[in-house]
């Protein structure tokens, strides 16, 4: 039981962070019909600034905790922003009203460049922080077990449900999220009616990579180390995640990022730690196979 | 129809897009007055949308030009604007015949959405926007009050503007997407047959509805439409259209008249059909 509920909360928070990340597959695939491939290296890079920025904390003599993680929040949001910008502007954008698939190998190119980039200027080896959150909460010490929320988990979680909730209303409710909406659905009509859809897919990108910068900083905090490969991997959960709730979908997405942790913790307490990833990924072959439109998603309906 | 003579709002020079081998416009010139209803007919794949596609920016025509007077803001050349800006700026809007409205979103926000040029300018920024400044939240409530509802009740759509748009009827969505384009506040309105599917009754406040528009609000509207109830009756001038080419343009009289369009339109010997068809 004890050992269960340690489970929950280590899924929720490796979930918490699919979130973040699955959330900018999901809307770049709502408003331009497109996996970005290069969703995932743009985390990996996000968590080496992350990295950059922490080191010059420690140079700087900076202890105080929460001052360096909203510095380092700050950095990276920036940063990875800039990033997201970038890689839309030069590799997306002369390629849109292109066929489909031409976007998508040039976002499996910006992946391999990305991920070859860091590997060139940072080395190939994991690089390591020291730990910034150590330490937290017993919640039930049980006999043989304790279970124990870290300091880390309880941020990133908190940080997930403050960011969630304040990107929904962002959607729902404010002029930007009206025009985002507006593209998703028609971006013909929406340029037609003035909004200016290149403006509106450059934001989406940039609030994308800003919350794949978030997943970025809570993960090297979290785990303390980072290297160039870790984006593949976070990507393609993400990406699952964002399927199994069904892409184009933003409650899917943050749905899906929950499932998928959670069953990846589950699975690797109680069945075989080796085959977790085989896990998330059979998730993912059986969600295309029986229910391609994922648990919120919407059935394609033809337009006429 | 005897109306004073305007200046020309929107002058279409030697227009000619082709795409390929297929010339789907072809040396098109024609002049819209402002403040009137320029009708414009012709059979099937006249090109007539293809002429809408290249004044909204979403072709960039082969050769010619076209030029628009606008009342306030100078004169501006529609082929060389991007199409949100032909109705951000230059303020042309125009509607589809098969309705394009954003099916997911309420009523009152796909109104909202023509009208976001209003509200960002209130907002002088999209960050200002997006944090829903106080000053933002006053100009949407403003914009939302004086525009939105005004449109509403005129198009008899209030009891409607918080239910999904998608999930409407078929003469309701035409009327929705009306209330959308005049949002963004034109001083062209396209229609692209916004009378196809209308029964009866609908047509004729249809009618209704435009002569408002072009009379009372000073709007010039571009009307493509095969009703001849509809052209025929609300036009104050009429263009017709065959393979690309101009081939009569008048008063509805004298078009009705025209054997170049009885011949294009109907082919040789219906004559019958041109006349009495504005009841059929």
């Amino acid at each position: 039981m004890a050992y269960a509920l340690q489970q929950l909360i280590n899924g929720l928070t490796l979930g918490a962070m699919y979130g973040l990340i699955a959330i900018g597959y999901t809307m770049v695939y709502g408003i331009i019909g497109m996996i970005n491939f290069a969703h995932g290296d743009i985390f990996m890079v996000s968590a080496f600034i992350a990295v950059t920025a922490f080191t010059i904390l420690a140079a700087a003599d900076v202890t105080s905790i929460p001052l360096a993680l909203t510095f380092v929040l700050i950095v990276s949001i920036f940063f990875t922003s800039a990033y997201g910008w970038a890689v839309e502007r030069t590799a997306y954008r002369p390629l849109r009203g292109s066929t489909r698939l031409a976007p998508l190998i040039s976002a499996i190119g910006v992946s391999i460049f990305l991920q070859n980039s860091v590997q060139l200027t940072q080395g190939a080896r994991v690089k390591p922080i020291p730990p910034v959150l150590e330490g937290g909460i017993v919640l039930w010490d049980a006999p043989g077990f304790t279970v124990q929320i870290g300091w880390s988990q309880m941020l990133i979680i908190v940080t997930t449900v403050i960011l969630m909730s304040a990107f929904t209303w962002m959607i729902t409710q404010t002029p930007f999220g009206r025009q985002q909406r507006a593209c998703e659905q028609d971006r013909t009509m929406a340029s037609l009616l003035g909004v200016n859809v290149d403006r509106t897919i450059s934001y989406t990108f940039m609030l994308g990579a800003a919350l794949a910068a978030v997943a970025g900083v809570m993960v090297t905090v979290y785990y303390g180390v980072v290297d160039f490969f870790i984006g593949f991997l976070a990507g393609i959960k993400a990406f699952t995640a964002a399927v199994l709730g069904g892409i184009g979908s933003l409650p899917g997405a943050m749905l899906g990022g929950l499932l998928i942790g959670l069953i990846e913790s589950f699975w690797a307490a109680y069945l075989w730690a080796e085959y977790k990833d085989v896990a998330t990924f059979g998730i993912l072959c059986l969600v295309l196979m029986l229910r391609p439109s994922g648990l919120l998603g919407r059935p394609e309906v033809e337009k006429v | 129809m005897s109306k004073t003579p305007t200046s020309t709002l929107l002058s279409v020079r030697n227009l000619t897009m082709r795409f390929g081998g297929l010339t789907a416009i072809d040396d098109l010139s024609l002049e819209v007055p402002a403040g009137r209803i320029t009708g414009i007919i012709g059979p099937n794949g006249a090109g007539k949308t293809t002429l809408f596609n290249c004044l909204t920016g979403f072709y960039k025509p082969t050769t010619g030009t076209l030029r628009l007077a606008h009342p306030t803001r100078g004169e501006m050349r529609l082929e060389a604007l991007p199409s949100h800006r032909v109705a951000r700026d230059a303020q042309v809007v125009r509607t589809f015949q098969n309705i394009r409205l954003f099916p997911k979103m309420t009523v009152l926000e796909n109104l909202i959405v023509a009208q976001h040029n209003v509200l960002q300018r209130a907002s002088k920024f999209s960050i200002a926007g997006l944090f829903k400044l106080p000053g933002y939240r006053q100009a949407e409530r403003e914009a939302i009050e004086r525009d939105d509802a005004m449109w509403l009740q005129r198009l008899k759509l209030e009891h409607l503007a918080d239910d999904a748009a998608g999930d409407l009827p078929y003469g309701i969505q035409r009327r929705i997407e009306i209330g959308r384009a005049l949002c963004v506040d034109p001083v062209l309105l396209c229609l692209d047959e916004p009378a196809a599917g209308l029964n009866p009754r609908e047509s004729a406040e249809l009618n209704e509805l435009l002569l408002y528009l072009c009379g009372e609000m000073g709007i010039a509207i571009l009307l493509i439409e095969h009703d001849m109830s509809v052209v025929m009756n609300v036009s104050d001038h009429i263009g017709v259209i065959s393979y690309g080419r101009k081939i009569a343009e008048g008063t509805p009289e004298h078009v009705k008249h025209d054997p170049q369009v009885i011949k294009a339109y109907l082919g040789e010997d219906e004559e019958e059909e041109v006349t009495g068809g504005a009841t059929a």
